[in-house]
């Protein structure tokens, strides 16, 4: 890299139309003649449809039509595919009830959309909506994960309520393991159940114009090609080339703004139907009840150690809950995403992990920022920090004891990734050192005395990411490639349009990505536009998930730029009338290599659109160069994070004193904003493991349905982090890039709940360490001292 | 249908709505000032503020037709002359947004803030900030701005 | 929302004539109860009266023996009113902690006390510093107005003027809110009139309520020793998802010993 950009704070140039009140939004858009749409929804967890009466619906004022789950059936639309296969230990297929775009004949969840209403104002569209009979025939419904297996059979095809029972590890050698240990820890725990909560609500615009029979859909997507191919392949509501999908500015995805949902596709399909431009912006409640909830395992597990503290093995077994039907990539989630993440740091030598994955009648549960991972390393964090105090071991020394050494890398881990990179011990010994780890006890005593009970809690965390090589995602049952496009568009003036396939939704690509390319070619950074979220611009791309942005979306543009200066060279030898192995470039100036001659990057980018003459055969006119970039292995980000905090035993009410993440992101383009990106990521994970939680009633009803019951981080819950890196570059990418978006939300759970299990004595309990759970915890754990 | 005559960013502007129409449907859908946002329908996440008569209120949970006569400040009147406020100036600078839906509300509540208190501790910003959900900074670059923003203001008025 | 007709009263006279008028009226005072559960579809009333229009109803007034809110007064203005942080500093501290900073600017006293939800924070500012609430048409005693969840001693038409506190300077309010909604999940006022201590505890029962036994305790030895042996019975608090009847029953006493604490340290 020539280095003036790369590494820089440099402040984000799409701030101007956010601080501005200039962003565009989807639900921001308006159109003359623009109609809205409300969706009828169920009130029920699970009951037959016995009937749809809109008769008094559409002779409402201002209704125009009133659309049933029947009118989808009747036009043949597919159902909303998930799209990663998942085979089970005894090789069947995993098992897939079909996901209407709206009921028909039976509601499965609460929220279940059965019927758009489409009205000239928003307010007409909802009245009506409340007038749309729907003859219900109410059923018990399976609510709990746990037992979901033995409850009542929800589809035909789906014996147990199981979708698979998915296998990964050599069970023998793990069992071995376990035969020859001198001790094993158990646990069993619970993943929490959340839901997403961007602060935009999802919404779409679809617009149809008969004149070219296309469809414009605008919608809140984190990667509007993946929707244009499914609404097109699989649902079939347009061929492929009719339907253009534009995420405009897009107010925060975390996951689930990935998927493919009911809404959106009814929108589009209905617009073409009626001929009509409709918009639909969901209300918060909407959100709660229907964007896909994340996490929702139930696990036990048990690690093997000799007596030294080695671990030997590590069987796991978990049921993961998959809501009512397939989203977009949930089977992977508890899958490829988890199981293989189960080595953590570890050289433990043999892991066998058991993942069954049953339907309830519930929301949809896919992935949510770190999608399995953090499931992963919550157990495994979790499990070790249990087993160092049972062994009378430092934690930190246990994990030592047991870490990959930076000189093992390349490492195959038994759960079927290759780690290529890192350094554990590095960031572990940073973050202990910003932590004041040494010096913790004397901060217990002293808290003690104020009457506070305070604990440390240390996480060791590794993430696979950079999803994905496509031929590894292929074999794993993922139903496309996971490589992304990039394209490095000159203009003749010289400054440059940067179109690439991941979309930004906050994570500042429209920086980062133009600082990537600007310092490769030398550019100012306000020369470097970049343009993406839009089907109608750029060939395809795979989208911003999976913290894949950079390391494949920035990897694409790299090799792009690459072959702009390639073909910049070609270009500048012709004007110069020398060689090309005579033009160096030293960006942004080309160089006779023998002679003082040299030619700018704007002279050639200009000369490549004006030159009249063009001699040779290989050597077309125009500076426009495209990538595909489909990557060698996932990238490994990987950190140590430590937690301290304070109980007070009286209210249970604990609070977070410090907070170190030292994370290790490989190459780092611009630290202001991947700092950022950790704070987030350490917000949403500190919620998970203090106060978030999805919880649905006995009869599927959610009782945390809104911003009153569903605990949102607020600025207050917080301490300022203490954020800090170390750097072991990726190996198999040109950027060295690991990707940084999942990590806070990965490591800091079980750095939480370490150590407010540790402040309680050992006394363990679930996620949220909600006020009432630590009280009742801290009276156990003061009746076992007494005892 | 009502008319509402308001001062809105210093303009003076009329609106013809229903009275079910509230302050923020007014705002983003009447008179096009989109970068109001909602982000939810029980009054906590403040994307919605705005300033009434010179208090930050949640546009929201206020009928249009409770502010006729009323003096109107949403995000597209903050900047003077082209030039951004200080405060959207420190959002900027200490990356205090990252997806920007939160962050008009975000701004102007802390615009508010720093008009009503003296002494601003990045506690006593925490805790003020209670009526405004961001779901990607973790807050840490929102406190760090509002302070910037504050230390800006008072250069700006003396 | 479902359309209404919008009335705007510029009298109180007028403001009854209208509600006479009309078979389904309700007045309009901050909105921040009314708006989100009209919003939420959970209220459809035809006509909506709107009293900010009604000369005086904000002021803040220091009567003889008190301080006097007119009801349309917003939490904001309580908090921030001089005579109030002077005569009554517990009840501008707790107007100071309702809801959040735009809410306080927009929510009143009366609409809050009016709406009696068993979670906000004034119901026990009112029957904790004893105060009387003076209607269109009489004065109610603190004792005698909140009735249950939602409900008030209050006739259907009948709207609060203003509220009455007497000046009380020993007096603290401690809330645990509910970590979601930051409504008090518990919120205790004690305070102490002459030698009498009184304690009304908001957000753990369906209605606002004394604890008698402490009150009596405390007053006759102000101290967190003399209330040790009591408890709160959890068989009347609220019982959900955020804190259990138990729980709610043991955070009342801890924060009335919290409150003794600080008032004897004063």
């Amino acid at each position: 890299m020539s280095g003036s950009l790369v590494g820089q704070r440099i402040l984000r140039k799409e701030d101007h139309r956010y601080i501005t009140g200039k962003g565009r939004y989807t639900d921001d858009i308006q159109q003359v003649g623009m109609t809205y749409g409300c969706f009828v929804r169920s009130p029920y967890a699970r009951a037959d449809i016995k009937g749809f009466d809109v008769s008094q619906a559409l002779e409402m004022e201002d209704v125009i039509s009133v659309l049933t789950g029947l009118d989808v059936a009747a036009d043949g639309l597919g159902g909303l595919p998930c799209g990663w296969m998942i085979h089970s230990k005894d090789g069947s297929e995993m098992r897939q009830p079909v996901h209407p775009v709206m009921a028909a004949e039976r509601v499965n969840y609460l929220g279940e959309p059965v019927a758009l209403v489409v009205a000239e104002t928003k307010e007409a569209a909802k009245n009506a909506a409340e007038l749309v009979l729907v003859d219900y025939e109410e059923l018990t419904p399976v609510v709990d994960v746990a037992s979901a297996a033995q409850g009542e059979q929800l589809y035909a095809e789906v014996p147990n309520n199981t979708c698979y029972e998915w296998g990964l590890g050599d069970e023998a050698a793990t069992d071995e393991g376990f035969a020859s240990a001198a001790h094993v820890t158990h646990i069993e725990l619970t993943n929490n159940r959340l839901i997403p909560n961007a602060i935009e609500p999802r919404a779409a615009l679809a617009e149809y114009n008969s004149g070219t029979d296309e469809i414009v859909l605008h919608t809140t997507s984190q990667n509007p090609h993946l929707v244009r191919l499914i609404l097109t392949a699989f649902v079939q509501i347009a061929p492929e080339h009719k339907l253009r999908v534009i995420a405009p500015d897009v107010g925060g995805g975390f996951g689930s703004k990935i998927f493919i949902y009911s809404e959106e596709t009814a929108l589009a399909w209905a617009s073409k139907k009626l001929g009509l431009s409709i918009k639909w912006t969901a209300e918060r409640s909407e959100s709660f009840l229907t964007d896909a909830h994340g996490r929702d395992h139930v696990t036990k597990a048990a690690l093997a150690m000799d007596s030294e503290g080695q671990f030997l093995a590590f069987k796991v077994s978990t049921t993961a809950n998959m809501g009512a039907y397939l989203s977009t990539f949930a089977s992977s989630v508890p899958t490829y995403l988890y199981g293989t993440l189960l080595a953590g740091q570890y050289r433990t030598p043999a892991i066998y992990v058991e993942v069954n994955s049953v339907f309830t009648n519930t929301a949809p549960v896919d992935a949510y920022r770190g999608a399995g991972r953090p499931e992963a390393t919550y157990l495994v964090e979790r499990i070790v920090e249990k087993a160092a105090g049972e062994i009378g071991l430092n934690p930190a020394e246990l994990r030592r004891r047991n870490f990959i050494g930076k000189d093992q890398f390349p490492y195959q881990t038994p759960v079927a990734l290759e780690y290529d990179i890192g350094d554990y011990e590095a960031s572990l010994d940073k973050a202990l050192e910003m932590a004041s780890y040494e010096t913790f006890e004397q901060r217990r005593v002293e808290a003690l005395a104020r009457g506070k009970l305070r604990g440390i809690g240390l996480s060791c965390y590794i993430e696979a990411c950079g999803l994905a090589p496509s031929q590894v995602a292929g074999a794993l049952g993922a139903g496309v490639g996971l490589w992304e496009s990039g394209e490095v568009r000159v203009n003749p003036t010289g400054s440059v349009t940067v179109l690439t396939g991941s979309h930004s939704h906050g994570q500042g690509h429209e920086t980062t990505f133009a600082q990537l390319v600007a310092d490769r070619l030398g550019l100012a950074i306000e020369d470097v536009e970049v343009v993406h979220g839009d089907t109608g611009k750029l060939d395809f791309g795979l989208g911003t998930y999976g913290s894949r942005s950079l390391a494949v979306g920035g990897s694409a543009l790299s090799v792009a730029a690459d072959k702009v200066v390639e073909k910049g060279r070609k270009i500048a030898a012709l004007l110069l009338n020398t060689e090309v192995d005579n033009i160096a470039f030293d960006a942004p100036v080309y160089k006779m290599m023998d002679s003082n001659e040299t030619k700018t990057f704007q002279e050639i980018a200009f000369a490549a659109y004006v030159n009249h003459d063009w001699p040779s055969d290989n050597l077309e006119p125009g500076l426009a160069e495209k990538a595909f970039y489909d990557p060698l292995n996932f990238t490994y980000p990987a950190g140590t994070h430590i937690c301290e905090v304070e109980i007070d035993p009286d209210t249970g009410v604990t609070e977070i004193v410090q907070f170190v993440a030292v994370d290790d992101f490989g190459t780092i383009i611009n630290p202001m904003i991947v700092e950022g990106q950790v704070h987030g990521g350490l917000a949403q994970g500190i919620g998970q493991a203090l106060l978030e939680q999805a919880v649905y009633d006995e009869s599927g009803q959610l009782v945390t349905g809104s911003y009153m019951d569903y605990c949102m981080p607020r600025a207050d819950n917080f301490p300022d982090f203490k954020v800090g890196m170390t750097c072991t570059p990726c190996t198999h990418n040109p950027v060295g890039a690991k990707g940084c978006g999942e990590a806070g939300a990965i490591g800091s759970p079980p750095a939480v709940m370490n150590a407010v299990i540790n402040a309680l004595g050992g006394v363990e309990i679930d996620m949220p360490a909600t006020p009432e759970k630590v009280w009742r915890a801290v009276l156990s754990s003061q009746a076992q001292k007494i005892a | 249908m009502e008319a509402i005559k308001l001062q809105v960013n210093g303009r003076k502007r009329t609106v013809h709505c229903a009275t079910n129409a509230t302050l923020v449907d007014v705002i983003r859908e009447q008179l096009h000032l989109t970068g109001t946002h909602v982000g939810c329908d029980t009054s906590q996440c403040g994307a919605c503020t705005v300033h009434l008569d010179g208090d930050a209120v949640k546009a929201c949970t206020i009928l249009a037709a409770q502010c006729d006569g009323s003096t109107l400040t949403t995000i597209e009147g903050l900047a003077q002359n082209e030039v951004h406020h200080p405060m959207q100036q420190a959002f900027n600078e200490c990356h205090g947004l990252q997806c920007g839906f939160c962050t008009p509300g975000m701004i102007m509540s802390a615009v508010d803030l720093v008009h009503k208190e003296e002494e601003l501790s990045p506690e006593a910003i925490r805790s003020a900030l209670e009526g405004n959900i961001c779901r990607c900074t973790g807050y840490q670059n929102i406190v760090a701005a509002v302070v910037q923003g504050a230390a800006g203001m008072k250069e700006q008025q003396s | 929302m479902y359309s209404f007709k919008m009335e705007r009263a510029e009298s109180l006279t007028s403001a009854l004539e209208r509600f006479g008028d009309s078979d389904d009226a309700v007045y309009l005072a901050g909105g921040h109860t009314l708006i989100p559960a009209m919003k939420q579809r959970l209220r459809a009333p035809e006509d909506v009266i709107d009293l900010s229009g009604i000369p005086g109803l904000r002021d803040i007034l220091v009567t003889q023996d008190g301080i006097e809110i007119g009801a349309m007064a917003t939490h904001a203005a309580v908090a921030g009113s001089a005579h109030v942080k002077t005569h009554i500093p517990v009840l501008a501290d707790l107007a100071g902690g309702i809801g959040d900073r735009q809410v306080r600017n927009r929510g009143t006293i009366g609409g809050s006390i009016a709406n009696n939800d068993p979670a906000a924070d004034y119901p026990a500012a009112v029957l904790g510093l004893d105060a009387r609430i003076v209607t269109d048409r009489r004065t109610i005693a603190s004792g005698d107005f909140f009735k249950a969840m939602f409900e008030t001693a209050l006739e259907p038409d009948e709207i609060i003027r203003a509220i009455q506190f007497p000046k009380i300077e020993r007096a603290a309010y401690l809330k645990f809110p509910n970590p979601a909604s930051r409504y008090a999940m518990v919120g205790v006022l004690i305070a102490c009139i002459s030698d009498e201590v009184r304690i009304a505890i908001t957000g753990a029962a369906p209605s606002v309520f004394r604890a008698a036994d402490f009150e009596v305790a405390l007053s006759e030895s102000f101290s967190e020793s003399s209330i040790s042996e009591l408890t709160l019975p959890s068989d009347t608090m609220n019982d959900d998802i955020h804190a259990s009847a138990d729980y709610r029953a043991h955070l009342c006493k801890v924060l009335i010993g919290r409150g003794v604490q600080m008032l004897s340290d004063h």
